[in-house]
């Protein structure tokens, strides 16, 4: 028979695939090194490992709000379920405590756990595989001489079949290339240095890099826009919608301190990023500077409006002029008794765009907001909602929040307002229902 | 005009509706509870409730308060019949020089409203936005943790006699 013969060499073809899949994807165990055999590590080895984790933004993710440093248990809500990040403190049981450089050093360059397991790529190591191998290194010097803190991760949350790790293999097989970052000789060491860390360590790309329906970053939309935990990560290149150019003093100053006029201040995900860049050394930050600007390109055309033209372009003198009578932006229904223009003069204009007033909060001028030009209003609903909050401990900017003020009706007529009053941008659609969104999980 | 609901009356005030909540509580209604301390949402001392939550009214137009609740330090109850949460303050000695406390009491009032057992985290990480220079902090947390056991004995709120009337 035929058939059986062709469906026989099928299911032959069909077998050897799926044995040498399972033989590429399988990894064994790695040994767990015993608390005797723990290695000394040099001092100097260590100080460049914690500034090193700095720059890969390490704390940030593994450490839950209010824990232990870098004892994990966050958790993080991606398009796929629910996952948490791993306790990386040299605890024996629940930490990498057992973990060999080599195990480390595969996780990071292979994103394969001690056990052998595939690791999910929430863990960017189709970033940290560019990581010089010194440097893991050094990381993982840097962590093992941690606190070790007994703290076991919350399960993850993830339907089948995403919850079966063999299935990672199948992902790094199409989206996963392995290898460290090898410098153009064509530029400067310095741009180099900072092709190496933005695509490396601080892995910037994983929020500014749009992601496609398997989660996987788009090469060809290289830093054009992404997101992070329910904020947008506006563009690094061209389509940046910072509406007045960035400097490169302006852009270091950013980075390193968190604000920077007339850009603003960093929020959301952003803020623990510049939290970490401002203890980093400055000739790293300067050359994240400078390779991120090189991404950015010159300002051509509409981008480079002058900051004063910018402000002169709104229509009226005044805010109080501006919200004394309705406009026709942003008006909402006759149940909120309220309309966008009334609550921007009575509620944001005191500090954003003080008129001569003897006290000001200095915020930066609306007209100079990327909030509101980007194509987005997901950030701008986050903090009209929860304000900025500074860290715990540390000077930082600060703005109230107005969830409990306005209603969800108000902060969409406010923030119809602002796009149609302070930007040329469309109005934004699906606004209502991101504010009800976010409304929802801040509440939950 | 506006109409605004201040615990639990109507009140109308010929305002514009960019005016700051606080400045109709205390020029229009003389309702002086509310303290102005910063005027930029900074320091809380302005804190009242509105539809069970608290917010700065220094920096909140009235144009956003028609047909929502305002509870303000007053609603609590009167220096001669106090409620229950201001009565813990006074018992607690909470106040040095006293700026703070009305935007503390509502702040409280809110949490408690919803919370009767409030853990000392939960209460330390709801009463952050508002600021006390004096560093009365401590005798504040005892004040609040004090309202919540008499609240929970009794199986009340933290609301005064008046804020009772106008609700039945």
């Amino acid at each position: 028979m035929r058939l059986t013969r062709v469906l026989g060499v099928l299911a032959a073809v069909l077998l050897i695939g799926i044995a040498a899949f399972a033989a590429w994807a399988w990894h064994p165990a790695l040994p767990p090194t015993e608390a005797s055999t723990k290695p000394a590590f040099d001092a100097a080895l260590i100080a460049r490992g914690a500034q090193l984790s700095l720059l890969g933004n390490c704390n940030s993710c593994h450490t839950k709000p209010g824990g232990a440093p870098y004892a994990g248990g966050r958790r993080m809500v991606t398009q796929f379920g629910v996952i948490h990040a791993t306790n990386i403190t040299p605890d024996p049981e629940t930490g990498i405590g057992r973990w060999s450089e080599a195990a480390f050093l595969r996780s990071m360059h292979q994103g394969i756990g001690r056990d052998g397991a595939h690791l999910y790529p929430a863990f960017p190591y189709d970033h940290f595989t560019r990581v010089a191998t010194d440097d893991v290194r050094a990381i993982y010097a840097f962590l093992m001489t941690r606190p070790p803190v007994r703290a076991e991760a919350p399960p993850n949350a993830l339907p089948f079949p995403l919850n079966i790790r063999l299935l990672i293999a199948g992902w790094k097989l199409l989206f996963f290339h392995a290898g460290e970052f090898k410098p153009d000789p064509a530029r400067s060491a310095e741009l180099n240095r900072g092709a190496y860390l933005v695509d490396g360590l601080a892995h910037c790309g994983a929020c500014h890099t749009p992601r496609n329906a398997l989660g996987a970053e788009q090469p060809s939309r290289y830093l054009e826009g992404g997101e992070s935990e329910n904020w947008h990560a506006p563009a690094l290149n061209g389509a940046s919608p910072a509406p007045t150019p960035w400097t490169s003093q302006q852009l270091f100053t950013y980075l390193r301190r968190g604000f920077v006029d007339p850009h603003g201040v960093a929020a959301g995900p952003m803020q623990s990023v510049v939290d970490n860049l401002g203890e980093v050394p400055e000739q790293d930050v300067k050359a994240i500077t400078e390779y991120i600007e090189s991404i950015l390109g010159a300002a051509t055309g509409d981008r480079l409006t002058t900051v004063d033209e910018l402000i002169s372009r709104q229509r009226g003198s005044t805010p109080v002029a501006r919200g004394g009578e309705a406009t026709t932006t942003g008006s909402a229904d006759g149940t909120s008794g309220a309309d966008g223009a009334q609550i921007y003069a009575g509620a944001c204009a005191l500090c954003h765009e003080p008129t001569g007033q003897r006290f000001s909060a200095h915020g930066i001028h609306p007209a100079l907001s990327k909030l509101i030009t980007m194509p987005d209003p997901r950030n701008l609903i986050h903090v009209i909602m929860d304000g900025i909050e500074p860290p715990a401990g540390a000077p930082a900017a600060f703005m109230p929040g107005f969830a409990n003020a306005l209603t969800d009706l108000q902060i969409a007529s406010l923030a119809k307002h602002l796009r149609a009053t302070f930007s040329d941008q469309p109005e934004w659609r699906e606004l209502e229902s991101q504010i009800r969104k976010i409304r929802a999980a801040r509440n939950g | 005009m506006i109409t605004l609901n201040v615990n639990g009356q109507e009140q109308h005030v010929d305002v514009e509706p960019t005016t700051p909540l606080l400045y109709v509580l205390r020029d229009d209604l003389g309702l002086n509870g509310a303290r102005f301390g910063c005027g930029l949402g900074q320091c809380g001392a302005c804190t009242v409730v509105v539809d069970g939550k608290p917010i700065l009214s220094c920096i909140t137009p009235v144009a956003v308060l028609q047909d929502r609740r305002v509870t303000t330090l007053e609603g609590l109850g009167t220096a001669d019949n106090t409620g229950p949460l201001q009565r813990a303050f006074i018992e607690e000695q909470a106040a040095q020089c006293g700026f703070c406390i009305p935007g503390m009491i509502m702040r409280a009032h809110a949490l408690l409203q919803r919370n009767a057992s409030p853990s000392e985290q939960t209460i330390r990480a709801h009463m952050r936005p508002n600021l006390c220079r004096c560093g009365t902090h401590m005798r504040i947390m005892a004040a609040v943790r004090r309202a919540a056991g008499r609240m929970r004995a009794a199986g009340t709120g933290t609301a005064g006699p008046a804020q009772r009337e106008a609700r039945r």
